[in-house]
């Protein structure tokens, strides 16, 4: 039986106003756009004139939910924001609650914390060149980058339990602590990295295919990006070392040496090359961090929000309430509103709460970049070749967990 | 932040904005529906927010009135966030549009209006962007029930 569904979308224009051109419709589920978003294009001939690019196809409702769940039973859905980083959400979100308690967390969990926001962002731009890459045709680059990506998720699972959605941060501290050998590996796994990656710029960087696919595709100048709320790699593509690690330092990044890398035109080459570079500095912060990190608790000793040790659960009937009430009714936030952001492999994560001072939030807003980024996408899609979409899209990167939400 | 800019700019939009205060990092101003666009042409073009992050709304039902509406800025050269709050009423969430000064402002206000029904006034395109055609009612206000469904292609049962 056929019936004739309602179009989720009304698109901003459905005729074209000359006779030799062509509206086409590419997506939502479309081979070539990783994510489900959906672009209506106008062609001529090959080249896109306008676009209407639509998102939401992944809308499930989590601010909503939110609203209904205490503070600490949040943090698996925020994992499933910006899926591949998913612990850069964990820590900015707990760092946006930690700010309304007050709560300082300690040395230890400092660096952990900035150790794996830098480790997340590392597998984020290696998900994001290697597929961009496989789109191109580049099959062994991409199995170069996503090899040492599936090395990097199983270490991390060596450490929260989970390749993808860690659910490792806690309010005022992580879930637990490294386990014994971690570091060691984590050392052998950077060299592995900085083996295939050579590799992978020696494939590609002055490749003659890539060169023409990338360089002057997809362009944007630095005012056009800040018009359009662009942050992260996209900006700094264009010139503009602009980069919340540096501008307003948070976690350790203060004590940190490294460069913010940007590039010159601000099209998918400078996309590609900024993330490699942003790549490479990861991985010599890291070893600094290796080497700063230092000995003690990972938790803050707060019994609003960090649960008791569990012998004295088991033992003592204060610690027993205290767990009770922390898991069911939620750690009492005070009253009050915070935008905390860090920079995420994408750009500017905002986590805007509101708390009542009660368990669960009142509004908790994500200020999600790929929504923002998805806003000015047309900028860089009209006037090139409809091909172009194609790695346009990928370097912008844009996740629709985050996007949609 | 430093602390003599967060002075300059209070003293600076002192006539337009009510209320100010410095919380966790950054400066908040509460002000009134009608003086939002001129307090922002100040903000950008006097004092460098350049980058308009976001806006959404708060509703506080069963407050009068009812909604909040929440902008933020940044500014890129002297990394320093700034909150406009501003109230509106649950019978005219009406506030004016920052289309033509931001266009990131273009698609967070679509996202807006979807999830809260505010009307920016200005803005020409205010179709759903996250919701779908023929959606009905805004699904964050708090008079939305949370399992209330309206499937647009009908379950198969």
């Amino acid at each position: 039986m056929e019936t004739k569904l309602p179009n989720p979308v009304r698109p901003a224009f459905t005729k074209s106003e000359r006779d030799d051109t062509v509206i086409v419709n590419i997506g939502p589920s479309h081979p070539a756009t990783h994510g489900t978003v959906q672009i209506i294009a106008e062609l001529d001939g090959e080249r896109v004139l306008r676009t209407d690019v639509h998102c939401g196809y992944l809308h499930r409702g989590f601010e909503k939910e939110c609203e209904s769940h205490t503070w600490h039973n949040l943090i698996p859905y925020v994992d499933r924001l910006n899926y591949v980083s998913a612990l850069v959400n964990d820590f900015a979100y707990c760092e946006a609650v930690e700010k309304l308690m007050a709560i300082e967390i300690t040395p230890r969990c400092r660096y952990l914390r900035t150790l794996l926001s830098e480790y997340s962002r590392i597998v984020d731009h290696l998900t994001c060149i290697a597929a961009g890459l496989m789109e191109l045709g580049a099959m062994t680059a991409f199995l170069y980058l996503v090899m040492i990506r599936d090395y990097m998720y199983e270490h991390l699972a060596d450490l929260t339990g989970a390749r993808v959605t860690y659910t490792y941060g806690r309010i005022g501290g992580l879930a637990r602590d490294l386990p014994a050998g971690w570091l060691k590996r984590l050392g052998e796994i950077l060299d592995q990295y900085e083996d295939f990656v050579g590799r992978v710029h020696g494939l590609v960087d002055r490749n003659r295919i890539f060169i023409d696919r990338m360089r002057n595709v997809g362009a944007i100048t630095t005012a056009e990006a800040i018009d359009w709320g662009y942050t992260g790699p996209i900006l700094r593509s264009t010139g503009a070392p602009r980069d919340l690690r540096k501008d307003t330092p948070y976690l350790a990044y203060a004590e940190l040496d490294f460069e913010v890398p940007v590039g010159i035109k601000g099209d998918n080459y400078d996309r590609y090359y900024v993330r490699m570079r942003e790549m490479d500095e990861s991985v010599w912060m890291i070893r600094q961090l290796i080497d700063m990190l230092p000995e003690g608790p990972i938790n803050v000793d707060d019994r609003r929000c960090v649960l008791p040790d569990k012998n004295l659960v088991y033992t003592e009937i204060e610690s027993l309430i205290n767990h009770f009430k922390v898991i069911m009714d939620g750690p009492k936030v005070p009253a009050g509103d915070v935008y905390s952001a860090h920079e995420s492999p994408n750009g500017e994560l905002g986590f805007y709460l509101v708390s009542t001072g009660e368990g669960t939030p009142w509004k908790v807003h994500v200020r999600a970049p790929s929504f923002v980024h998805m806003g000015g996408v047309h900028r860089m899609l009209d006037g090139y070749q409809l091909a172009d979409i194609v790695p346009t899209f990928g370097s912008v990167n844009m996740i629709g967990g985050e996007c949609d939400r | 932040m430093t602390a003599d800019f967060v002075a300059r700019l209070q003293e600076g939009l002192r006539p337009l904005a009510a209320e100010a205060t410095l919380a966790h990092g950054v400066a908040v101003f509460v002000i009134a529906p009608g003086a939002l666009v001129d307090v922002v042409k100040k903000l950008k073009s006097e004092y460098g927010f350049d980058l308009f992050l976001d806006v959404t709304a708060v509703d506080w039902q069963p407050q009068i009135p009812r909604f909040e509406v929440v902008w933020h800025f940044y500014s890129t050269l002297q990394h320093v966030r700034v909150r406009l709050k501003a109230r509106v009423s649950e019978g005219d969430p009406t506030v004016d549009s920052l289309v033509a000064h931001y266009g990131s402002a273009r698609y967070m206000e679509r996202e807006c209006h979807d999830m809260y029904g505010i009307e920016f006034r200005g803005n020409p395109d205010l179709r759903p962007i996250l919701l779908y055609e023929g959606f009905v009612g805004h699904p964050l206000r708090k008079d939305y029930a949370k399992d209330r469904e309206q499937p647009l292609v009908p379950y198969i049962r």
